[in-house]
């Protein structure tokens, strides 16, 4: 059994130590907001915090995140209130298919954490996830504009 | 979201649109009133089989084509709210059953591809959403006791002046039903629109998006599911002849080995136990004789069909005369590659073989009524058992609709274990090698200049796969695919002499649907080559076309030409070191035309500072889920000019992920300008036009920074890179 703790609740998994933290979270805890893209650590879309930092689900085994806390998309926000993220997200009507959107997210809000202030250089060099549907002309103005309302709110 | 309305009710059969367009243009779905059906449900505000009408003022409009980003499920609705004058902040959406549709065929074509959604369902749309305002009015009227005529609507409300009377849709909703739907209903003229073209709406689906709540088909979660991960025999056309299962069904977890014709698929309690099992399986392939095929034989099968013979599929004046008489002969010779579609949420389905026979079937799909003829065929069952279930869809591109072999597969792989739903979901590397790729072409292109420098006359032959044969032989008749010969068949440029060949070039590598079709390379054959005839003439690239452009058949083309030049200020110099290049084309019944601004460094580091991508699909609906097109369509086009490329080797695809089959990043992103020119007066498409005049103009761009012409992509094949990810 290992321990892993999701958007605050502790659950035990009877799985193999290496399995990737991305399918213990979709087909053992059956959430399914985290998505496989590619399975090498490639296009970003499995993207969860681990104690707050971004990290690629698909490429991480179980093992290494037992008792850490593990935030998804589903954690992201709770009620109705969204993320500063996912408020600017809708603002700038970002999404188009929307897979890859909550690791993007997730990479954004983590990126924030760090640098609540990012440049477009900060940008540049942090936020390497793929968009097929290629939304990237919303994904700036909207990261910063969810800087912005950090800030403020700070 | 109810989506089991549209299942229970039954509606009078109207005439089924047909595959072909034009059939669409004209079949009017969805029109029978709830009173003409076979059981009548009027006590529910259902006014066609399109709107609903609830008592507390929602008004639920039905969607029969997928939501695959695009965000037509937005746009369709504002098409009946326009002519139903309903309170836009009332209307919600619920998507068609499949099932409901094979059977009634109420909604007409479910089909979502070629950038159809929006023009082949307008009609009929504004026309339910008129009918439907009529019937409110009439009851409204016939309640009151007053003429129809004297009443008016304004935001769900009607209202008769004279008498001060006021009622709402919800209130008049069951009443309405009763109503008989009026035929030939006026539709507004379009400069009264308030919503379509005018609006700023929020698209319904990105609430759900942005929480990770959209169920897509690799999201379906049944009680006591299985997981499967496929291993197609890597050669194209090769099927299993022998299969080691002893390792595979050892690890943990896994709940079989299921042997395919040409696959084998581990179903497991968890994908990654089936994947990982998968890898494990030894698999003797038969290669069907096609194991020495490579890109360079197909290069070689190319280059043969632009030697030997072929058949003409257009033939204007005399192109041989031409040049005969030229005093300049410019000629070229282009190559794009296959490409493969890469929607970021792989192929997958699942189904489950009921104990009583039926067939249940989900995937994400572009086409649910054929996804649901898949599934039966593959499945054995008649279609009235199968039930298909559309999810949501991450990214299509046109991988998920012609071609359902992710349904074929799934439900093949589910048979094998019957009472039990199985997810089966394909790994990148599956998805990689086991496309329906964008066709390969190589196209030659040869052009006559007299000496006063015009343009006598165009000879193109174009050595590419056909879609169409690959399906059925009798699609290219005469061995012409005039879809394969677009933009040259139809191309408005004004040239006494043109010649169009076609060598048809299908190899063992499966082609298909790839957003923009054959408008994501014939147009960059054809514009970079004006290009090099204009230069070759010594006239500036957009004179040269607008003189190629003055006849009226070509004043749409010339019309967005204009508005992209002018939008880039293409009369202005650019910066130092910056280059533009132009194009223009045509497309899905739209017209588009692009500036590009780029500089090349000493290492050939592109940066591209600029795109500039006007489109005038004579009426837009939702500005800024166009424009979202726009944008999108730009950097798609990008990814596969500057890095896309399928490769064969022992005849397999050689590209397995990500990192050798390279996209954008953000940080790659050029700054866009998507300008928007509706003209009036027609419908066009607005997913893939915007693709068609990125490769062209960059790659103008590029030669008028370099001095050196691109004529194979990707860039990189040529030592190009862009700056900001070398
Ligand atoms: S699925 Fe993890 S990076 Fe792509
Ligand atoms: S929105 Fe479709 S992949 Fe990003």
């Amino acid at each position: 059994m290992i321990t892993v703790e999701v958007n605050g609740t502790r659950h035990d998994v009877d799985v193999e130590p290496r399995m990737p933290l991305l399918w213990v979270l979709r087909d053992a805890l059956h959430m399914r907001g985290t998505k496989f893209g590619c399975g090498a650590g490639l296009c970003g879309a499995c993207t969860v915090h681990v104690d707050g930092k971004a990290m690629r689900s698909c490429s991480v085994p179980v093992s290494a995140v037992a008792g850490k806390a593990i935030t998804t998309i589903e954690g992201l926000s709770s009620g109705a209130s969204l993320h500063a993220v996912q408020q600017a997200w809708l603002d700038h009507q970002v999404p188009q298919c929307g897979y890859c959107q909550p690791g993007m997210m997730m990479a954004v809000a983590a990126l924030l954490k760090e640098k609540p202030q990012p440049t477009d250089a900060d940008i540049d060099a942090a936020i390497t996830n793929i968009c097929r549907c290629s939304t990237y002309a919303r994904v700036r103005p909207a990261i910063h504009s969810a800087a912005r309302k950090l800030v403020a709110k700070a | 979201m109810d989506t089991s309305n549209a299942s229970r009710r039954t509606f009078l059969k109207v005439v089924a649109a047909s595959g072909g367009a034009l059939c669409l243009e004209l079949s009017v779905p969805g029109l029978a009133s709830a009173q003409h059906a076979s059981a009548p449900h009027a006590d529910t505000g259902e006014l066609n089989a399109w709107v609903v009408i609830h008592p507390d003022e929602r008004v639920i409009v039905r969607i029969a084509r997928s939501e695959i980003g695009q965000g037509s499920s937005t746009g369709l609705p504002m098409l009946v709210a326009e002519e139903l004058q309903c309170d836009w902040a009332n209307v919600g959406i619920e998507f068609v059953s499949v099932s409901e549709n094979l059977r009634t065929q109420a909604w007409g074509s479910m089909s979502t591809g070629g950038s159809s959604s929006i023009r082949r369902s307008q009609d009929f749309l504004r026309q339910a959403g008129a009918t439907a305002r009529v019937m409110l009015v009439t009851a409204a009227a016939k309640t009151w006791g007053v003429p129809a005529n004297e009443c008016t609507v304004r935001q769900g409300v009607i209202t008769h002046a004279a008498t001060g009377k006021r009622t709402t849709f919800g209130r008049m909703a069951s009443l309405a039903a009763k109503q008989h739907a009026p035929h030939d209903v006026k539709l507004k003229d379009p400069k009264d629109w308030t919503l379509i073209g005018k609006a700023k709406v929020d698209r319904f689906d990105l609430p759900d998006k942005i929480r990770g709540k959209p169920v897509y088909g690799i999201d379906v979660d049944l009680p006591g599911m299985m997981y499967a991960s496929l291993v197609q025999c890597p050669v194209f056309g090769g099927h299993v002849k022998r299969v080691d299962k002893a390792k595979a069904t050892a690890m943990r977890g896994v709940a079989r080995v299921v042997e395919l014709p040409d696959a084998v698929a581990v179903v497991a309690d968890n994908w990654w136990r089936a994947n990982e099992a998968a890898k494990a399986l030894a698999i003797d392939w038969d290669d069907a004789g096609h194991g020495h095929e490579s890109s360079a034989t197909i290069l070689a099968y190319l280059e043969a069909g632009q030697t030997e013979a072929a058949p003409t599929a257009r033939n204007d004046g005399d192109v041989d005369q031409a040049f005969a008489q030229a005093a300049k002969v410019v000629e070229a010779e282009y190559f794009t590659p296959y490409l493969n579609h890469a929607t970021l949420e792989p192929q997958n389905c699942t189904a489950w073989f009921r104990d009583d026979g039926r067939l249940d079937v989900w995937a994400p799909t572009q086409n649910g009524e054929a996804s649901a003829h898949a599934a039966a065929d593959a499945g054995g069952v008649p279609i009235s058992r199968v039930s298909f279930t559309k999810t949501q869809v991450g990214g299509g591109f046109g991988r998920r609709g012609a071609f359902q072999d992710f349904v074929r597969y799934g439900v093949a792989v589910a048979k094998a274990m019957p009472g039990v739903p199985v997810k089966t979901v394909w790994s990148r590397e599956e998805d990689m090698q086991h496309d329906f790729y964008r066709p390969i072409s190589l196209t030659r292109m040869k052009a006559s200049l007299d000496a006063a420098n015009r343009m006598t006359g165009w000879y193109t032959k174009i050595a590419c796969s056909s879609i169409s044969a690959s399906m059925s032989p009798s699609r290219a008749a005469g061995g012409v695919d005039r879809q394969a010969c677009a933009s040259f068949v139809d191309s408005p440029y004004a040239v006494a002499n043109q010649r169009v060949d076609y060598a048809l070039r299908n190899t063992i590598v499966p082609v298909g649907y790839w957003r923009s079709v054959y408008h994501s390379q014939n147009p960059f054959f054809r514009e970079c080559f004006v290009d090099e005839v204009a230069h070759a003439a010594g006239v500036d690239p957009l004179a040269f076309r607008r003189t190629l452009l003055a006849g009226a058949n070509a004043r749409r083309d010339l019309a967005i030409l204009e508005v992209a030049a002018n939008a880039a200020g293409w009369d202005r110099a650019p910066a130092a070191g910056v280059h533009r290049g132009i194009a223009v084309a045509d497309a899905y019944g739209s017209y588009t035309a692009g500036v590009v601004e780029a500089s090349v460094d000493a290492k050939n580091r592109i940066t591209i500072p600029r795109v500039v991508i006007a489109v005038d699909p004579g009426y837009v609906v939702d500005v800024d889920a166009a424009k979202a097109q726009i944008e999108g369509a730009i950097i798609f086009a990008l990814s596969a000019i500057v890095y896309g490329e399928i490769t064969v080797d022992q005849g397999r695809v050689r590209e397995r992920n990500f990192n050798d089959y390279r996209m954008l990043y953000l940080r790659d992103a050029p700054v866009i300008e998507a300008v928007l020119a509706p003209s009036g007066g027609f419908w066009g498409g607005m997913g893939e036009p915007p693709m068609a005049c990125v490769a062209p103009a960059l790659v103008n761009a590029i030669a008028a920074a370099t001095g050196k012409r691109v004529r194979a992509l990707p860039l990189v094949n040529a030592g190009y890179s862009l700056a900001t990810s070398a």
